[in-house]
């Protein structure tokens, strides 16, 4: 496949299924679509005026009967040794925590590092493990043909072994709401000594703080990022989903049903992230999934907030 | 006198409140096209929203709420009901030498569900917190969380599905009670025993949609529990109910069209048809089979491996009497005296894309390529060949097979065969494009896609404009031959089946007296043993 990278051991004998049976599936269409032509022009009305009755042949019933069912028995069966692969993780894979939310996917690996793309090493097999904390979503990356449902209340899993070096899409397959085809992020495959520096460093944190201008408060900018309010929030006041957190303290807010401004202040912001539903800010749309930080993380992203000029 | 002439007060009202079944026939015809053209509009939008990757003509809220509404008003308004409502409902009477359906009150109380259930939906777009942005599927637990006006459009689902329900009852009651003497089981025309199988389907599948969507109501407004995961409830489940009920529906759209084109392809070869049992019986072992594949839809869900090889063994299977429907079809052509009328083009037409839809199906069968697949633009290529290319090519089939009947009116083919070109052109350059994406993991239901799946993407805008082109074409030849076609004949194709036997239009009673059938039906060659 030129479009598309072969980026995965599996993605190997998926195409081969795929060319496999589409060449069988265009021989049986371009018979079909023969005889179809060719009866319609050899006994078209002005060649053959008197036509034949002809109410059928059991022994070509038959014979169309038998031969798709053994091709589609084999069909079958291929289909399963290839799904039985993706069933089962080998025994070295490293297990990593993926969480989706609306609109967001999170990475965590076993030694509690967290990433907003995933980071693998080549040649490495890597099983996931994938939770939701609202509506179902699906983690697709069609580099490595693998895809599965992420279902509220159930732990899925997947797997994959990298044989190519490159980064290349995650997408959400099962529509989330409306920033579902927002809902990407990458997976970067790197060489297993880049991966181990990575892995050991602190380069995600680095660069996030780096991102919030370098100012105090970088537990919470990190809380904001691994929780995926950033999916809908920006910290630079540019436009999203939701309000730009930029300056957002202190500021006068209208919100829907109220007549009058109110002053966003802690108690407010506090209000806005435990009960988003209960303070909808005008011009947004209610969508903000519930809560999940905890009381302790509540009050530093609060704090970074107040900062955040 | 005909159907259609002025009959006790006139005007609407005795049309509204009409049971005779042809003019049943056409008040679910006119509906039906009103609605066809609003859903055709939507993909329309949703086809020049992606003439760009990014924000682009309408917003991502709109965008969600085209495909959702368009999904809807085609699966539930036009492509389920279409050919049984419409012209089961005008020939099903007819080509079993009945004068009427069997319950003709409750017939046209199914039309007033139908229209209660159209405007319910129209309803849902512009009423409380905005249009419905689920998805057709309305899987939960989005459809219970979104705040947009979901409860409203799945109450209309429910409606249409009790609208459905009564139709299909209604038919096969006709079917075992109304025959005319010497039509036994094997004498009726094809089309009839695919009526007889959807009949089937329709009374047996459709509860349980009702039920399910009457759960998301009430998991809505009352928050029951059944299916949302923060009460304990499993969202599979829901996707198990609603698959239940929503893939056989895929057969309740398409094995009519086929009893469609098996009396359109004996005509116009002018011989009988290839292998009657095979076909009347593939149909009944389609409803059957059809039955137990639903899960296909779910391979990706998280169910048990076990439940996913068994369902992927059922669903290859259920593709072998569909082969042998195609197989057969293309057997009449043999020795035949082929007339490439419009209607014929078509329905040849249907056999093609409908086999591709077909085939496709088969591949995406297969349990490790469908992890790939699924969700992605394939899938929506896949079911629009089946859909629309099956199903849509069919009813435009039917439609130029049997105008002449239904109007009295005959339209001029040129133009027919112009809409055609439009038409194929534009459809597998839209649909083609479709499959192409998906291979490449374009997911569906996106406002937004990647720089890499953009030039398919124009590829496939391109193509809609054409295919709207020969819509249009189609339709407005059918306009002008209702103003200003020339009278037709009762049987402009030499057709053998009973309703040829009746003026065009027919009278309002149908037969004056009941016919006394004496062979099988496409018995064009009397010199050949029948």
């Amino acid at each position: 496949m030129p479009y598309l990278p072969q980026a995965s051991t599996v993605s190997l004998s998926i195409d081969r299924y795929f060319l496999g049976s589409l060449a069988l599936c265009l021989a049986v269409l371009l018979m079909v679509t023969f005889f179809l032509v060719y009866f319609s022009l050899r006994y078209s009305r002005k060649r053959n005026p008197q036509p034949t009755d002809i109410e059928g042949n059991a022994l070509l019933e038959a014979v169309w009967t038998v031969v798709p069912l053994i091709l589609f028995l084999a069909l079958f069966y291929f289909g399963w040794t290839d799904f039985r692969t993706l069933r089962n993780p080998p025994p070295d894979s490293m297990t990593v925590k993926v969480t989706a939310r609306q609109w967001a996917w999170s990475f965590e690996y076993p030694n509690g590092k967290r990433s907003e793309e995933l980071f693998s090493a080549l040649g490495r097999p890597m099983r996931l493990e994938l939770n939701t904390l609202d509506v179902i979503h699906g983690f697709y990356i069609p580099a490595f043909r693998i895809k599965i449902d992420v279902v509220p209340n159930r732990t899925a899993t997947a797997w994959f072994l990298p044989r190519l070096l490159g980064d290349f899409d995650i997408q959400c397959s099962v529509i989330c709401g409306l920033d579902h085809s927002a809902m990407l992020s990458k997976v970067r495959v790197v060489s297993e000594e880049d991966f181990r520096r990575w892995y050991f460093s602190d380069e995600g944190e680095r660069a996030l703080a780096k991102a919030s201008g370098g100012k105090p408060g970088k537990a919470g900018a990190n809380l904001l990022e691994e929780h995926g309010c950033l999916a809908c929030h920006t910290l630079d006041g540019g436009p999203s989903v939701g309000p730009t957190l930029k300056g957002l303290f202190g500021s006068m807010e209208k919100v829907e049903g109220r007549a009058e401004a109110l002053k966003a202040d802690e108690a407010f912001l506090r209000k806005e992230i435990l009960e988003p539903e209960a303070l909808i800010i005008e011009g947004y749309p209610p969508v903000m999934p519930p809560n999940t930080l905890d009381k302790e993380e509540t009050e530093l992203v609060l704090d970074y907030l107040k900062e955040l000029k | 006198m005909s159907y259609l002439d002025r009959q006790g007060e006139g005007g609407l009202y005795s049309w509204v409140t009409s049971t005779d079944h042809k003019r049943i026939g056409l008040l679910y015809l006119t509906v039906m096209t009103v609605l066809f053209w609003v859903a055709v509009a939507l993909g329309i939008v949703m086809r020049l929203k992606h003439l760009s990757g990014g924000d682009f003509l309408i917003s991502a809220r709109a965008y969600n709420a085209l495909f959702t509404v368009h999904g809807v008003i085609m699966v539930f308004m036009f492509v389920i009901p279409g050919l049984p409502a419409v012209f089961g409902n005008f020939f099903l009477p007819i080509l079993i030498g009945a004068k009427d359906v069997s319950f003709p009150r409750l017939n046209l109380l199914s039309w007033w569900l139908f229209l209660t259930g159209a405007c319910l939906a129209v309803l849902s777009l512009f009423t409380g917190s905005g249009a419905p942005d689920t998805g057709w599927t309305f899987y939960v637990p989005f459809s219970i969380r979104t705040g947009t006006n979901v409860s409203l459009a799945v109450f209309a689902a429910f409606v249409l599905g009790l609208s459905s329900i009564l139709t299909g009852l209604n038919f096969i009651t006709t079917i075992h009670r109304m025959r005319c003497e010497g039509m036994t089981w094997h004498r009726m025309p094809l089309f009839a025993w695919a009526i007889y199988s959807t009949g089937w389907i329709q009374v047996l599948a459709t509860p349980i949609i009702g039920i399910t969507l009457l759960l998301v109501i009430l998991e809505r407004a009352f928050g029951i529990g059944v299916f949302d995961p923060a009460k304990g409830g499993d969202p599979l489940l829901y996707q198990h109910l609603f698959w239940i009920y929503s893939h056989p529906a895929v057969y309740i759209m398409i094995v009519p069209a086929m009893g469609a084109v098996t009396e359109i392809i004996p005509t116009f070869a002018r011989r009988c048809i290839f292998g009657y049992k095979a076909i009347a019986y593939s149909s009944l072992a389609i409803a059957a089979l059809g039955s137990v594949v639903w899960a296909h839809h779910m391979f990706t869900s998280g169910m048990a491996d076990l439940a996913n090889i068994i369902f992927s063994l059922l669903t290859f299977l259920v593709a072998i009497p569909s082969a042998i429907k195609v197989f057969n079809w293309t057997a009449t052509l043999y020795k035949g005296s082929v007339d490439m009328q419009p209607s014929m083009l078509y329905a040849l037409t249907f056999v093609f894309l409908f086999s591709i839809g077909g085939l496709s199906g088969v591949m995406q069968g297969a349990l490790g390529l469908n992890v790939h697949l699924h969700d992605t633009y394939w899938i929506v290529g896949h079911f629009h060949y089946v859909m629309f290319g099956g199903t849509g090519f069919a009813f435009f089939a039917a439609l130029l097979y049997w105008f002449p009947k239904m109007f009295g009116k005959q339209y001029d083919p040129k133009p027919a065969y112009a809409a055609w070109a439009l038409m194929f052109l534009g459809f597998n350059m839209l649909y083609g494009s479709f499959m192409a994406l998906g291979y490449m993991g374009m997911p569906r239901r996106y406002f937004a896609h990647l720089p890499q799946f953009h030039s398919l993407h124009i590829a496939a805008t391109v193509g809609s404009w054409a295919l709207v082109a020969g819509l249009a074409v189609f339709y407005a030849n059918l306009l002008i031959a209702l103003r200003r076609g020339k009278p037709a004949e009762a049987d402009p194709w030499g057709g053998k089946t009973l309703e040829w036997t009746l003026p065009s239009p027919p009278p309002p009673e149908n037969f004056d007296k009941l016919p006394v059938v004496t062979e099988a039906p496409y018995h064009y060659n009397p010199k050949a043993p029948a």
